[in-house]
C-alpha cells in the first residue's frame, strides 16, 4: 500500500502548530493566559506542534527517497 | 454563568475542522486501496508495524478510557495504575508471544472464526453473536457520552452533535475500512498525547511539581501497593481480588480475545509485526498514566489548594460527576487556541473509539454471522458490498443505542453487567483451546455457557457493600437472589465475579472435554493449538526484533514503575 502515514500527521500538526503559534504571538500579554498561570502556552505549545509536525514531513520524505 | 460552560472561538473551531478535513481526507486517500473484501476488512495484511502497534493501543483509547481513567484516578488516586501495570501490559506481551502465533498463524480472519476453526460452528456462533451486539452497543455508549458532554460543556444541540459525528465516522470508514480506522487511530493518540501534555504540564505547575500535588492528597492515593494488604484502601480490594480477578482473567480476557483490538495485530504485514503489534502499544502504554491518570489526582489536589475556586463540577444528578474531571481542567487552565486543540482531542477519541467498534462489528457480522448462516459461497464483491453494508446499519444501529442510553436509565449500566457475564470466562476458552489439544468443542461451548451462568448467580448472591438488616439495593448493583457474599466495594464484587466465572468455565470445560471425544484431528489442529504448532524460528532476526526478549524487558519494567510507587 503506498500510503505512508507520516505524511498526514506531519500536514495536521505543521497546520495546528502554525495556528498556534501565529495566534500566542498575536496574543503577546493578553489577559487570556491568566488561566495558563501567565504562561502564552499557545506560542510555546505551538512551537512544540510545529517541530513535532515538520519532523514527521522530514522522516515521510526521507522514507520515500529510500523506496 | 454556569462555569461548566466553555465558550469556543474560531480559532478553536477552525482546529476542530482541520481535524475533520483531515481524517475524511485519508478515507478518501485509501479508497483507492479498497479493491477486495480482504482489503476493507483486513487491510490487506499491509500496515507497518509502528502503525498497528499505536493502534492496537489506541482502539481502546476511547473516551471510556480517556474519561474514566481520569475519574478513577480522582477517586483513587495511584491505585489506578493497576489497571496498566498489573492488568494492561502483562496481557499485551502474553498476547505478543504465546497467542498471536495462532491467531496470525491459522488464517483466521476473525477472533470468533478462530473459534470455529479450533472448536466447532457452535462456539464460534455463540462468541460471534455476543461479540456483535457488544460492540454496536459500546459504539452507541460512546455516541452517546460525546453528544451528552458536548451538550453540557458546548451547549450544542444534543441531535446535532450525535448525527455530525456519526457523519464523520460513517465517511472515513466507508471509504477506507479498517485502513482507515487504523490510520485515524494513530494520528488520535498523537493528538491525545499532544493535546493533554499541557493540561498536566501546567497542572503540575500550578500545585508545585509532583511533590506539592502529593502533599495536598490523601496518604494513599500516593501507593499502589502499600494499601492492599486488606480492604482498607480507596479501592476496596485486596491484592488477590486485584491481581488475580483484574490482573489474570479480566486484562488477559479483553486484550487476549477481544477482535476489537486483537484485529489491530491481525492487519500487520507478517507472523512478526504481528507478534511486535502488542509490544509495539505496550510501551507508550507503559506511559500513559501521566496522560489519563495524573489529570484526575491533579483535580483533586487542586481543590485543596489554598485560594483555588477550582472544584470537580456536579453531573445531572446533583453530586460530584467525575467524569468531568478532564473537560473541566481543559477549562480551567487552558486558553482559546490551545482550548480548542484539548477539545478536539477528547472529540477524537470518542469518534475514534466508535470507529473501532464499527469496523471490528463489520467484520464479524459479515464474516462470522453473515457468510456463515445466512449467504455461504457468494462472490467478494457481494462480501464488501455487505461489509459497507453493515458499517452503515452499525452506525445507524449505534445510534439507536445512543438514544435509548439518553432515555432509559441504567441500560448502559445492565448492558455492562451482561458483557462482564459473558467476557469474564472467556479468557479460559482460549487459554484451554491454545494450550490443551484434547479440549473438545462441547467442553468449549458448555464451559463458555456454564461460566457465564456462574457470573449470573454469583451476581444474584453478592452485594458491594455489607448490608443493614432490611436494607435492599437495585438489583442491578446484586444481592437479587439473597446478599450471602459482601464486598467493601463494586470493584471487588466485579473482580471476584471475573474470578468465579473464569474457574468454573475453566474446570467445567476441562470435565466436558474428558467426557466427549474429540472431533478434530492432531492434523486438522496444527497451527491452533501449541503443542502441535512448529515453533517460531527466531534466533536469526536481530535481538531489538525478538518478541520474547523485548517482551520481557516491557515486563521488567512494567515491575520497576510497581516498585517505585509501591
Amino acid at each position: 500500500m503506498n500510503f505512508d502515514l507520516r505524511l498526514p500527521i506531519g500536514i495536521l500538526f505543521t497546520v495546528y502548530g502554525a495556528i498556534l503559534a501565529v495566534y500566542g504571538a498575536l496574543t503577546l500579554g493578553s489577559d487570556i493566559y491568566k488561566k495558563s498561570l501567565g504562561t502564552n502556552i499557545n506560542l510555546i505549545w505551538g512551537c512544540v506542534l510545529l517541530v513535532f509536525g515538520l519532523l514527521m514531513w522530514i522522516f515521510a520524505i526521507l522514507g520515500r527517497r529510500n523506496k | 454563568m454556569d462555569s461548566n460552560a466553555i465558550n469556543l472561538t474560531l480559532i478553536d473551531y477552525s482546529i476542530l475542522a482541520v481535524y475533520i478535513l483531515v481524517v475524511i481526507g485519508i478515507g478518501f486517500a485509501l479508497r483507492r486501496n479498497m479493491k477486495t473484501a480482504d482489503d476493507f476488512f483486513l487491510s490487506g495484511k499491509s500496515i507497518p508495524v509502528w502503525v498497528t502497534g499505536l493502534a492496537f493501543l489506541s482502539a481502546n483509547l476511547g473516551a471510556q478510557e480517556v474519561i474514566g481513567m481520569a475519574a478513577s484516578g480522582a477517586k483513587y488516586g495511584i491505585m489506578t495504575s493497576h489497571f496498566y501495570w498489573v492488568g494492561a501490559i502483562p496481557a499485551m506481551i502474553f498476547l505478543a508471544i504465546f497467542m498471536m502465533p495462532f491467531y496470525y498463524g491459522s488464517k483466521a480472519r476473525s477472533v470468533p472464526e478462530y473459534l470455529k476453526l479450533r472448536f466447532d460452528e457452535k462456539t464460534r456462533g455463540l462468541n460471534a453473536i455476543a461479540f456483535a451486539v457488544m460492540t454496536v452497543a459500546s459504539s452507541g455508549a460512546s455516541l452517546h457520552a460525546l453528544a451528552a458532554l458536548m451538550h453540557l460543556l458546548l451547549k450544542w444541540d444534543y441531535n446535532v452533535s450525535l448525527i455530525a459525528s456519526s457523519i464523520v465516522v460513517l465517511a472515513y470508514v466507508l471509504k477506507g475500512g479498517l485502513s482507515s480506522a487504523i490510520y485515524t487511530e494513530v494520528l488520535q493518540f498523537f493528538l491525545i498525547v499532544l493535546g493533554f501534555a499541557p493540561l498536566v504540564i501546567i497542572g503540575l505547575n500550578d500545585l508545585g511539581g509532583w511533590t506539592g500535588m502529593m502533599s495536598k492528597l490523601p496518604e494513599t492515593y500516593a501507593h499502589s501497593w502499600k494499601y492492599m494488604g486488606t480492604t482498607a484502601n480507596p479501592m476496596g480490594v485486596e491484592w488477590f481480588g486485584m491481581v488475580f480477578g483484574l490482573g489474570f482473567v479480566l486484562s488477559f480476557g479483553y486484550w487476549c480475545t477481544d477482535f476489537l483490538v486483537v484485529q489491530r495485530a491481525m492487519a500487520a504485514k507478517n507472523m512478526g509485526d504481528a507478534r511486535r503489534t502488542p509490544i509495539i502499544g505496550a510501551i507508550p502504554k507503559m506511559a500513559f498514566p501521566i496522560i489519563v491518570i495524573v489529570p484526575g489526582m491533579i483535580a483533586l489536589a487542586l481543590m485543596s489548594k489554598t485560594g483555588s475556586t477550582y472544584h470537580i463540577p456536579n453531573g445531572i444528578t446533583g453530586e460530584t460527576d467525575f467524569n468531568l474531571v478532564i473537560p473541566s481542567l481543559i477549562a480551567h487552565y487552558l486558553p482559546t487556541g490551545m482550548l480548542g486543540l484539548a477539545l478536539t482531542a477528547l472529540m477524537a477519541s470518542f469518534m475514534s473509539g466508535m470507529a473501532g467498534n464499527v469496523t471490528a462489528f463489520n467484520t464479524v457480522w459479515t464474516y462470522d454471522i453473515y457468510q456463515s448462516y445466512i449467504a455461504k459461497g457468494k462472490s467478494d464483491s457481494h462480501y464488501m458490498w455487505m461489509g459497507k453494508f453493515a458499517t452503515v446499519a452499525g452506525i445507524l444501529i449505534s445510534i439507536g443505542f445512543a438514544y435509548v442510553a439518553k432515555n432509559v436509565n441504567n441500560i448502559m449500566d445492565f448492558l455492562q453487567l451482561v458483557f462482564g457475564f459473558v467476557n469474564a470466562p472467556v479468557f479460559a476458552t482460549f487459554l484451554l483451546g491454545m494450550f490443551w489439544k484434547r479440549t473438545t468443542g462441547h467442553g468449549a461451548f458448555f464451559g463458555l455457557l456454564g461460566g457465564t451462568l456462574a457470573a449470573v448467580v454469583f451476581h444474584g448472591l453478592s452485594s458491594p457493600s455489607i448490608l443493614a438488616a432490611g436494607e435492599t439495593i437495585p438489583w442491578i448493583k446484586g444481592a437479587w437472589i439473597g446478599a450471602h457474599f459482601s464486598f467493601t466495594s463494586s470493584m471487588a464484587q466485579n473482580f471476584w465475579l471475573a474470578i468465579v466465572a473464569w474457574s468454573v468455565c475453566f474446570v467445567l470445560t476441562i470435565l466436558v472435554s474428558f467426557a466427549t471425544a474429540r472431533t478434530k484431528s492432531d492434523e486438522e489442529l496444527k497451527g491452533l493449538v501449541y503443542s502441535l504448532t512448529p515453533k517460531i524460528r527466531e534466533e536469526n532476526e536481530p535481538i531489538w526484533m525478538r518478541p520474547a526478549i523485548v517482551g520481557g524487558l516491557v515486563l521488567m519494567v512494567a515491575l520497576i514503575l510497581n516498585i517505585i510507587f509501591w
